[in-house]
């Protein structure tokens, strides 16, 4: 039976590197839905807000682990044999939109109503009432907690491991098997999340202060 | 598309996800009651402890909110079994989650702690107030007050949370979803069918938490506003 030693170590770091490929990967096509989820929150259309609403209530309301389950399967039904890269992918993506497109949500509506207000009797046309005047405040706003929301990225994705997805936590249990050595091998899965988690809270938290005092 | 729809397994194992749903909610329930003691006792430490014990308040809060739950749930369940020690997997998977949102909610319940004014508390002590008077009735209860709403999503989270627990074999939602798949192979609709009720369930959860608060606080004093 194999140690804990410097080679289950290198293979927890591979597991570690899918780990931030998956975050990032997430990160990036999840904020592109969650803009849209976002704007459709604040649509002028009273359908496309409560369709938008709907989706946020149900994606909110279903543990990120039975989404994960469901695009995971879903497309297997669909009689596409996908790598469960794509399967955690989709389920982090709707995680994303829903979420992040909350938080943007907010971000947008803190501006002031007058702000809009004196864009429209400017004559603006609503694209560039977004695009001039509310979304280069929004995103100010929007920075620290989205930076905050990283963190949950991170940490949701050991969730990919229960579909076969090798990241840091399917790594672990992987270790786990072949060395029986629980302690060791979680301690240093964990220390390991946290090595990639902690710095961007305090960068997080960094710039929430930042930007109270500003303010 | 190729594919059938085939929800016949709702017939013979209604039971077992009526049953998956109740330990679901026992679960979160256990959890939610012992990390809000946890997290009253966290933040008051970390507010008003000696150093050394805001320093453990601090280190317990980042540890537990930088790493991930599924992580905490391996490491406790495989690590006191490899120490010898065999409690039941409820157990287990209620002192992991308990752990768990006992640092979010020191954090938020902190966060409202640090709202109150310096000066509502120089006037208890002004009244003559003792100390563990002043903690009790002049921070803690309207600092509660204010931060209700966000524990109460926290603890919405909390319940979600606890289908991770189905990876130690807890026999709560999803895991009778995963058994009820392995006998069936209708994976998609059996999960289709555990997120409806995870959907129930979380809004379940946030009206009776709503209508708790309505209850323990009669006065209704929104976040932010001045006492």
């Amino acid at each position: 039976m194999p140690e804990f030693g410097p080679n289950q170590f290198v293979f927890l770091l591979h597991g570690a590197v899918w780990t931030i490929a998956l975050s990032v990967l997430s990160l990036v096509i999840g904020a592109v839905f969650a803009f849209v989820v976002a704007l459709c929150r604040i649509s002028g259309s009273r359908t496309v807000r409560a369709i938008s609403a709907i989706y946020v209530q149900a994606i909110q309301g279903t543990p990120l682990m039975v989404l994960m389950l469901i695009s995971y399967f879903g497309l297997n039904i669909l009689g596409v044999d996908v790598p469960a890269l794509v399967g955690a992918t989709i389920a982090m993506t709707l995680y994303v939109s829903a979420f992040l497109g909350e938080v943007w949500r907010g971000s947008l509506l803190s501006i002031p109503r007058t702000q809009w207000e004196a864009s429209e009797c400017l004559g603006h046309s609503r694209a560039a009432r977004m695009r001039h005047i509310i979304l280069p405040q929004a995103v100010k706003i929007s920075i620290p907690p989205t930076v905050t929301f990283m963190v949950q990225i991170v940490k949701n994705t050991s969730l990919a491991s229960i579909i076969g997805f090798v990241e840091l936590t399917q790594a672990g249990k992987l270790v786990n098997n072949s060395t029986f050595q629980p302690f060791v091998c979680f301690l240093c899965v964990a220390a390991l999340y946290f090595a990639v988690c902690y710095p961007i809270s305090l960068w997080g938290r960094h710039l929430e202060k930042q930007y109270n005092v500003v303010r | 598309m190729a594919y059938e729809f085939d929800f016949s397994f709702l017939a013979d194992h209604w039971p077992r996800l009526l049953q998956g749903l109740w330990l679901t909610l026992a679960m979160s329930g256990l959890s939610t009651v012992l990390g809000f003691l946890i997290g009253v006792t966290g933040a008051i430490a970390s507010r008003y402890g000696s150093p050394a014990a805001r320093r453990v308040a601090y280190v317990y809060v980042e540890v537990v909110r930088n790493t991930p739950l599924l992580v905490q749930v391996f490491l406790l369940y495989f690590g006191l079994s490899s120490i010898g020690l065999r409690l039941p997997v409820f157990a287990t998977a209620v002192i992991a989650l308990s752990i768990n949102i006992g640092a979010y909610s020191t954090e938020i319940i902190r966060a409202g702690i640090e709202s109150i004014a310096p000066g509502q508390i120089e006037a208890a002590e002004c009244l003559g107030m003792s100390q563990s008077q002043i903690i009790l009735r002049i921070v803690l209860q309207p600092a509660l007050e204010r931060v209700f709403p966000a524990l109460t999503s926290q603890y919405v989270l909390l319940m979600l949370a606890t289908s991770v627990t189905s990876q130690i074999s807890a026999e709560e939602l999803t895991g009778i979803g995963n058994l009820i798949q392995s006998e069936t192979f209708r994976s998609f609709e059996v999960y289709g069918i555990v997120a409806l009720c995870y959907i129930a369930l979380s809004l379940v959860v946030r009206a009776g938490l709503f209508g708790f608060g309505l209850l323990a606080f009669p006065r209704r004093r929104r976040l932010g506003t001045d006492l």
